[in-house]
């Protein structure tokens, strides 16, 4: 619905690939960028219509998530005639899905489809013969997220969400007939009543998020690490991945520079990967942090790829690696075949028996698309389509869910601190508004459907 | 013959509820006014339960009142029980109800419009609506009696309740006739076809009235009024009376298998009902049916008034034959011998589709034609009350030239209604429901002089003299509510002493009252203890400074809420665009834009069917036509 609140959106044209940027438009968007945005300036000091470089950082716990070129303009000089606020990132589009993610968590809304352009429309910012591209645009645009959203809705998720509701809604009945039946012989139902159950509902609201986080693989891609000790052809292999697939967005560097991190896109999935310092036990201090940032980098990765030095063989070393990887996806890539002979070979195979392995040679370019394949194999069957669309649709309900649940969490407050029926309903009622949107059902005639279907009143 | 009995600005056909308010608003907004019953002994008749208000029933009256109707003094004066409902659930929803005497209101309230200035009172069917056509539009111009006397009027409000060729239905018997044995409306409806009105059927039904003296209320529980009486006017100071007991029994076994065994004789049952009934008020054989496993239904004994016998039998309506009815009432405890004094009966009726309608309650189709009540399909003396003002105001606004008066969803109950059926239509009678209003926390019955008495006193229906009464309220109001969040508690040996008092955690540094006020174990009253410079003030200055505070922060985000709702209402739409010129809306959307006509953009997305892309459509048009304009 239209309203004239803070919007955000990526405004880059589809694709998984390039630099993209995050538009926020609205009264908040300066509020909202100096919220999150780290610059050599306060945001505040910076002048209207300038690029600025800094840093998005999530003000909740200090993670930087790019680097970031920003541009501020104040209405009426811009686009939607508001304040604009616009972020160029080179993260690639997981990283540009995190920002706006990280933008709409801080007080703006996802935008519609066209609605930046519909805004300048109706602040008079696009000429009158326009007006007709105007609608084709918020059409068009609408039908892409409506057949995005429908595709995400089906199965699972739908059916848990829907189930999530109408518990919600049965509460609501028992509280509204409660409140509009004072008098009848229904169980008159109280805060402590559905204290528990709520909480029950905000448990699977929980589940859905996470069923978010294992969708993620598809939606967001691959974390991959890749591990080995030094000199074993790890930035080859990185540098093979990227060339092939020509979708290099960036390298991040970290504070150290001993990790590097490319974002490349493998038979449709985007895939995060990180060129660790090595694992080994070591004395120097910067060498250290090195080494447990590489813990941690494992710790959250979604597959690990692990180069063994094909002459070397396999040491100790390489052996204590792959106990801490534990049940980890792996694929282990002898690397340097072609200067070995193949005893050696069978050698290191021997040592490997029932793990996922492959024979590479960075130098000669061998086995890079059994790799490919092998990833894919490992996480999804087939070409996966990933598009923006999806990607957005994803947002837009996972952040209706986590209002739903903040919502349940404010019923459950007022229920400990004895607030009365019509207030707890308040933020039922919203909870079962937020579900809705995602599944499309109005609160009002469904809680009057089950209030005269369930219970029996009359005079 | 025909001939022209008279001239009036305002004709309104119905003498019900509505009809009272509708002609009362009418006259007393200074434009000659007319009502027409059939009966004069039925003018403000309660052909069901004898009682006014309950949970948002209670709300609309006391809107009603803040306006400047009726109903809320009239139950005042002749109620004989009140009580408020769900003191223990929230603010937003208690409500007052009354049992009132049903003659006394009757004759309160057919004495009020004797006595007004500018009303006459005439007993005659209406059986035509007068028009003339101009400029291809249907303008009222009279309506006509049974006798032929014309009566000229450049308004008419149609309040005809459940009168439009109403039919009775006892279990197998049938008979043309409308409510409490009194002669329907048969012709009128035709010529409401005539003018192109759609029209429906609905139904709806009533228990039976039995003698109190062959009652056994000993094997009842008896259910008297609250000892302390909050009037329904704002501007009843204070009442004390008598008040006389409901009675609570209980249907059995046996009763479910009286009626269980005698279905196929149900007129409902039987096929012989075609109108469409409530699901909040089912008859006694819908709720066994659809309800096998409850043992017991409650069944409750009202008084009809002070000077009868009579009692109603409320949860027992039926469309059963009569000697079922018999049989299945002496099946209850406490009815063993009971002596039937009126049979239950459902009445079918028609009523016109609602979404014909302006937020005016002015039929799109037919200038200078209201409607009002149970002809709108809904259903309740309240709901009926609430259109009733608000056509009455527009009729007049109307005929001086003005603005309509429109009460939006933030506003009111009333706007609530009014817009639910104008908007969505209604395919049983609709009754009003605290949770059909979003915004109920803001919309409550303690506040509904604070909402509505600035707008009665702008329109004309409240009095200078009540108007400051008013400011003077609200001036006390503010004042309390401005030292409430001043005050410093200090944290002293008798201020803890009082939080221990009361489990609450004891401060060690000093707050302020307000906060001390939100602590969900303490109240104003309670607080008073230890709130040494506290004025005196009335309960209703105090009750609206305990809500203000204690609720702030829910209060605050409603309020949000509304602000954002109001951005669309705000975004008026011309009611001549035609949506099949729009480019773009989808064509479920322009149907559904073209039969409904919205008033504003907010009304427009509150049609099912129109989708917030279509909504972003319309913005787009209006702003081009807009900019074509200037």
């Amino acid at each position: 619905m239209y309203k004239e609140d803070t919007i955000a959106a990526i405004s880059t044209p589809h694709g998984t690939g390039g630099v993209g940027i995050i538009r926020i438009s609205g009264d908040k968007a300066f509020e909202i960028a100096q919220k999150i945005f780290q610059g050599k300036k306060d945001f505040k000091l910076i002048r209207s219509h300038t690029i600025n470089y800094g840093k998005i950082i999530n003000p909740e716990n200090g993670n930087i998530l790019d680097e970031v070129l920003v541009s501020k303009m104040e209405k009426p000089k811009t686009f939607t005639r508001e304040d604009v606020v616009e972020i160029n990132c080179h993260g690639g589009l997981i990283v540009l899905k995190n920002i706006l993610e990280l933008c709409i968590n801080q007080g703006a809304r996802l935008a519609e489809p066209g609605e930046f352009t519909k805004r300048a429309f109706l602040n008079g910012r696009i000429d009158l013969s326009q007006a007709e591209a105007v609608i084709d645009l918020i059409n068009s645009k609408t039908n892409e997220s409506s057949k995005a959203a429908i595709s995400q809705l089906e199965g699972k998720l739908s059916r848990k969400l829907k189930a999530a509701r109408s518990k919600l809604i049965e509460f609501l009945a028992h509280i509204e007939v409660t409140v509009d039946y004072p008098e009848h012989d229904i169980e008159e139902i109280t805060g402590q009543m559905i204290y528990k159950e709520i909480g029950e509902v905000k448990e699977k609201l929980y589940d859905i998020i996470k069923g978010f986080e294992k969708g993620r693989i598809i939606r967001e891609g691959i974390d991959a690490v890749i591990i080995g000790r030094p000199n074993v052809g790890k930035s080859s292999l990185l540098n093979e991945l990227s060339g092939k697939s020509r979708a290099i967005v960036t390298d991040i560097p970290g504070t150290t520079r001993d990790i590097i991190e490319e974002y490349i896109n493998i038979n449709g999935i985007p895939m995060r990967i990180i060129d660790t310092a090595g694992i080994r036990e070591t004395e120097d201090v910067v060498e250290k942090i090195g080494v447990e940032k590489t813990h941690r980098a494992i710790d959250e990765a979604d597959l690990i790829i692990m180069m063994i030095d094909a002459k070397r063989g396999m040491d100790e070393e390489d052996n204590k690696i792959l106990t801490m990887l534990g049940d980890k996806k792996l694929i282990i890539l002898i690397n340097k075949t072609d200067i070995v002979d193949e005893n050696q070979i069978n050698r290191i195979e021997s040592l490997l028996k029932g793990k996922k392995y492959i024979k590479t040679s960075m130098k000669e370019g061998t086995g890079i698309s059994e790799l490919e394949n092998a990833i894919t194999e490992l996480f999804v069957q087939g070409e996966v389509n990933i598009n923006e669309e999806v990607l957005l649709t994803n947002i837009r309900h996972k952040n209706l869910i986590d209002r739903a649940v903040s919502s349940i969490e404010r019923a459950m407050d007022a229920i400990e601190n004895s607030m009365t029926l019509d207030l707890v309903s308040i933020d039922v009622t919203d909870a079962a508004d937020y579900l809705g949107q995602i599944t499309g059902e109005s609160v009002s005639e469904d809680v009057m459907h089950e209030i005269f279907s369930r219970f029996c009143l009359g005079k | 013959m025909e001939f022209v009995a008279g001239e009036y600005d305002v004709a309104v056909v119905g003498a019900g509820h509505a009809g009272c308010e509708a002609a009362l608003a009418c006259a007393r907004l200074g434009v000659r006014t007319v009502v027409f019953a059939i009966n004069l002994d039925s003018i403000a008749n309660m052909p069901c339960n004898p009682n006014i208000g309950g949970t948002a029933k209670g709300h609309l009256v006391r809107e009603i009142d803040a306006l400047g109707g009726e109903m809320g003094k009239n139950t005042d004066k002749t109620f004989i029980q009140s009580k408020i409902l769900n003191s223990a659930k929230g603010p937003a929803v208690f409500s007052l109800r009354a049992q009132v005497d049903r003659r006394s209101y009757q004759i309160e309230m057919k004495n009020t419009l004797e006595n007004q200035e500018n009303l006459d009172i005439k007993q005659a069917e209406i059986i035509e609506i007068l028009y003339e056509e101009v400029e291809g539009k249907k303008v009222v111009t009279g309506v006509k009696t049974h006798t032929g006397a014309v009566y000229k009027c450049k308004i008419a409000i149609l309040t005809t309740g459940t009168y439009l060729k109403g039919k009775i239905i006892i279990g197998d018997v049938s008979y043309s006739g409308g409510p409490d044995g009194l002669f329907p409306a048969n012709k009128l409806s035709d010529s409401l076809k005539e003018l192109g009105i759609e029209l429906l059927r609905f139904k709806t039904g009533t228990p039976a009235r039995v003698n109190k003296r062959s009652v056994d209320f000993s094997k009842m529980e008896e259910q008297p009024g609250d000892e302390r009486i909050i009037p329904f006017s704002f501007e009843t100071e204070e009442i004390n009376k008598e008040q006389v007991s409901c009675y609570l029994t209980y249907t059995n076994s046996e009763t479910h298998r009286i009626i269980k065994e005698n279905l196929h004789r149900s007129a409902l049952f039987g096929g012989l009902i075609e109108g469409i009934g409530p699901r909040y008020c089912p008859s006694i054989e819908d709720k066994i049916v659809r309800f096998k496993d409850k043992e017991s239904h409650q069944v409750f004994v009202e008084p009809m008034g002070l000077n009868t016998q009579e009692m109603y039998l409320q949860g027992m309506s039926t469309s059963l034959p009569e000697d079922v009815q018999i049989q299945m009432m002496r099946s209850v405890p406490g009815l063993e011998n009971v002596s039937v004094m009126r049979s239950a009966y459902a009445i079918e009726y028609d009523c016109i589709n609602p979404t014909q309608l302006s937020l005016s309650l002015e039929l799109r189709n037919v200038e200078g034609l209201f409607t009002a009540g149970q002809i709108n399909g809904t259903s309740g003396y309240e709901e009926a009350a609430a259109q009733g003002i608000i056509a009455g105001i527009n009729a007049s606004r109307k005929i001086r030239g003005q603005e309509p008066l429109i009460l939006d969803r933030s506003h009111a109950y009333i706007g609530v209604l009014i817009d639910d059926i104008v908007t969505k239509g209604t395919n049983e009678p609709y009754r009003m429901m605290t949770s059909r209003a979003e915004y109920r926390l803001l919309l409550r019955q303690d506040n509904a002089d604070l909402r509505l008495t600035p707008i009665g006193y702008k329109v004309g229906l409240v009095s200078e003299e009540r108007y400051r009464k008013f400011e003077e309220k609200r001036r006390l109001i503010e004042e309390e509510i401005n030292r409430v969040n001043k005050t410093n508690i200090a944290p002293t040996e008798k201020v803890n002493d009082f939080l221990k008092k009361y489990n609450s955690t004891p401060i060690k540094s000093g707050v302020k009252l307000a906060d001390l006020l939100r602590r969900p174990e303490l109240d104003y009253e309670s607080l008073g203890e230890i709130d040494e410079n506290r004025p005196e003030l009335s309960f209703a200055v105090r009750e609206q400074v305990s809500i203000s505070v204690k609720y702030e922060g829910y209060i605050k985000r409603q309020m949000q809420q509304v602000e954002q709702f109001k951005k669309l209402e705000e975004k008026k739409l011309d009611k001549d665009i035609n949506y099949d010129d729009i480019k773009g809306l989808r064509l479920e959307a322009r149907q559904k834009l073209n039969k409904i006509k919205p008033e504003s953009v907010g009304q427009a997305s509150r049609i099912s069917g129109v989708s917030p892309a279509d909504i972003s459509v319309l913005l787009v048009y209006l702003e081009q036509r807009r900019r074509q304009k200037a």
